[in-house]
């Protein structure tokens, strides 16, 4: 119901790679052309403003370990939405979901003061997978059980969680005599190392960036995605149900079952968040550190087609965003961080709701070459 | 007594005052949803609404330029959601989220490069703000036990947009229940199929039903910069929009139990105020933040089924295709 408008099963002359590839650039070149129209509203000049964007994100090795941090974070709420998808269902609770894994997260680096890093690191990832799944299995068993609407229930999550983090923070866990909402930082010995510090040790000098060891399990995470869905019985029937319920029940699958486990994987994978940015880049529990990262997982999971590899590629491009938009005011005066939403905006609302905008024509004029040249059109793959 | 009295019907005057845009916004979802649009894009909307309303308000000191203002923003981008979810059949909660990110990035952009003050526009003057209106007769009650302290919290004084929304949400429910525009509308949102065979375009009415969301979401923003504030400030609509969204739901989208369901999140807000750091008997103080998340947790309990039913119109979230 939620995927509709992908046209599958549809006959036609068009080939595979015009729905993978040719359409999600056109509809991200118009998200950019509007955002340069902003640009110039603003007073300044796109193209430069742009360039600098790309060569800010990707043009130095520093810039890059930046933007494959925030790469991390989007690939793990990508993968996230794009589970939800699978199973028909939409999760937007990434955001409370993620901040919920990085209190658990965050407690295991609090309580484990003096272990040695690589155990904290595992006890942490199984902390933030368990406290994202357990604040994505209420919505879940609702959805599944009474049928509340998962939008809704989890949009109302990501506020009931935003409120139990900020009371957590200011009145529980807050660093006795400190004036911030925020824990103690954690003993350096706990933090996950950062990607210079790991490759320091075989030898290899990087910048230091905010890149850590939880890129390595969002990659493997993508992998462990792509095996769960394409390899095993429980994938295979989660997607039953995504693809169509009532074929599912005949078969012998239950629906329930179903959306409760992919809402837990969703959750712990938002969870993993957490590890990021508790774990290997903030080193204490903060009010607030996800800052969106709940909902850009929509709009990667929407451009990546829930495919880990567009996942991964889509991830990129909102990492690309973040890291060199937010460069952009240290250079151009009148533009501030908030750029990079209004570029994010554009892109979901483009690549995500209007993905069908430039279809239309697209087709039409893949048909017309492919009537004038039948052999071709016989060879086209699926839509 | 009279200090009690004093303070409750300060509770209710807050209550009021935080109601309006709550209520605005509501009925704005009420309308789209009814026709079978669902717009989680209400909190982006009311916050376009509300900076553009500030910024010609400031440059022109006239609020009611600003208002119009305003509202033509909440067209403009009801209008974009119309495009992506009518015209072209797309994700209608995809199109909405992308509008709320939307906004939260343009309005404070669009205020740092015009009015260089952090994502802020000027303090408004009081001569380019929607003005309230003083009804007569307050000294004369002034000294009348209850009646006076009644008409000076709860009547005199309030925003022009606060009676507005009151005069709006009758003619809502005239609308939705008692015009064939209504009938039709929530034919739409119920069976658009039956209502495109009946000749009429569904299409059509969902982007009529569009316009009025973006009219009151407009209004609801205005109300927040021009008349209740005195300025854009970032983020200002703080998750209003989604908290219309709960109350719409909470009203199972009806008029009246969506107008109850708005004041009783605003009162509920408005009790917050007064109620922190104070020591309560036998449960002693209550953090705000659980009295913040009380809408939500109830909006989730009631489409839980624990609370009643809320049963959504039936095509709503649904794009309407000819001939499937």
């Amino acid at each position: 119901m939620l995927l509709s408008g992908s046209g599958k099963g549809q006959p036609g002359a068009v080939p595979g790679w015009v729905g993978y590839a040719l359409l999600p650039v056109l509809n991200l070149v118009a998200a950019f052309v509007l955002s340069g129209l902003v640009i110039l509203v603003i007073g300044e000049n796109p193209v430069d403003v742009l360039s600098l964007l790309l060569t800010e994100a990707l043009g130095y090795p520093e810039a890059i370990g930046y933007t494959l941090y925030y790469t991390t974070s989007y690939i793990f709420t990508g993968l996230a939405v794009a589970i939800a998808f699978h199973c028909g269902l939409f999760n937007i609770g990434g955001e409370g979901q993620a901040y919920l894994g990085g209190l658990g997260a965050g407690l295991v680096a609090l309580a484990l003061t003096g272990w040695p890093w690589p155990v904290v690191a595992v006890l942490a990832i199984l902390a933030s997978a368990l406290f994202g799944a357990a604040w994505a299995f209420i919505p879940a068993w609702l959805q599944a059980k009474r049928g509340s609407h998962i939008v809704i229930t989890t949009i109302m999550f990501n506020f009931i969680a935003a409120s139990i983090m900020t009371w957590l923070l200011v009145d529980v866990l807050i660093r006795p005599g400190s004036q911030s909402p925020e824990t103690r930082e954690f003993d350096p010995g706990v933090w996950l190392p950062s990607m210079d510090r790991a490759l320091g040790w075989f030898g290899i000098t990087i910048p230091a960036s905010p890149l850590n060891l939880s890129f390595l399990w969002a990659l493997a995470c993508c992998v462990l995605f792509h095996l769960f869905l394409r390899r095993t019985r429980w994938g295979y029937e989660l997607r039953t149900v995504g693809r169509n319920e009532r074929a599912a029940v005949y078969a012998g699958i239950s629906p329930a079952r179903n959306i409760i486990i992919a809402m837990l994987i969703s959750g712990a994978l938002a969870g993993f968040v957490g590890v990021n940015e508790i774990l290997g880049v903030q080193h204490r529990v903060i009010l607030n550190f996800t800052g969106g990262v709940g909902f850009v997982g929509i709009a990667v999971a929407l451009m990546g087609r829930n495919h880990p590899v567009g996942i991964i590629l889509a991830a990129l491009l909102f990492g690309v965003l973040a890291q060199g938009g937010g460069q952009l005011s240290f250079e151009y005066p009148t533009i501030n961080r908030e750029l990079v939403m209004v570029i994010q905006g554009l892109v979901i609302l483009f690549a995500g709701a209007m993905e069908n905008l430039f279809k239309p024509q697209v087709e039409a004029l893949f048909r017309r070459r492919g009537s004038a040249t039948a052999a071709d059109a016989a060879t086209g793959g699926r839509s | 007594m009279e200090d009690a009295l004093l303070l409750a019907l300060q509770l209710l005057g807050a209550t009021i005052r935080v109601a309006t845009p709550l209520v605005l916004a509501a009925f704005a979802g009420m309308f789209c949803e009814r026709a079978g649009v669902v717009d989680i894009g209400l909190e982006g909307k009311m916050l376009a609404g509300a900076f553009f309303s500030a910024a010609v308000a400031s440059a022109t000191l006239n609020p009611w330029l600003g208002l119009l203002a305003g509202i033509a923003a909440g067209v403009a981008l009801a209008m974009v959601h119309g495009f992506a979810c009518i015209t072209h059949n797309g994700n209608q909660v995809v199109s909405g989220m992308a509008i709320n990110i939307l906004v939260a990035g343009l309005a404070p952009t669009l205020a740092y490069a015009w009015f260089q003050q952090g994502g802020q526009t000027p303090l408004l003057p009081s001569q380019a703000r929607i003005p309230a209106v003083e009804l007569p007769g307050d000294d004369a009650l002034a000294g009348v036990p209850v009646l006076g302290p009644i008409y000076r919290e709860l009547f005199n004084g309030n925003n022009i947009l606060i009676w507005v929304t009151l005069v709006l949400v009758i003619a809502t429910h005239w609308v939705l229940y008692r015009s064939r525009f209504g009938l039709r509308l929530r034919a739409v949102g119920e069976n658009p199929a039956a209502v495109d065979t009946a000749g009429l375009s569904v299409a059509k009415l969902r982007y009529q039903a569009l316009i009025v969301t973006g009219v009151l979401t407009g209004m609801a923003g205005s109300y927040l910069s021009t008349g209740h504030g005195a300025g854009f400030v970032r983020d200002m609509t703080a998750g209003k929009g989604y908290l219309a969204l709960a109350a719409l739901i909470f009203g199972k989208w009806r008029p009246g139990p969506t107008l109850f369901a708005c004041l009783l999140f605003a009162f509920t807000d408005a009790v917050q105020v007064r109620l922190q750091g104070v020591v309560l008997p036998v449960i002693g103080v209550i953090p705000v933040q659980f009295i913040q998340m009380l809408p939500y947790v109830l909006t989730v309990l009631l489409l839980a089924g624990f609370v009643g039913k809320a049963i959504a119109p039936k095509a709503s979230g649904i794009p309407y295709v000819k001939e499937r």
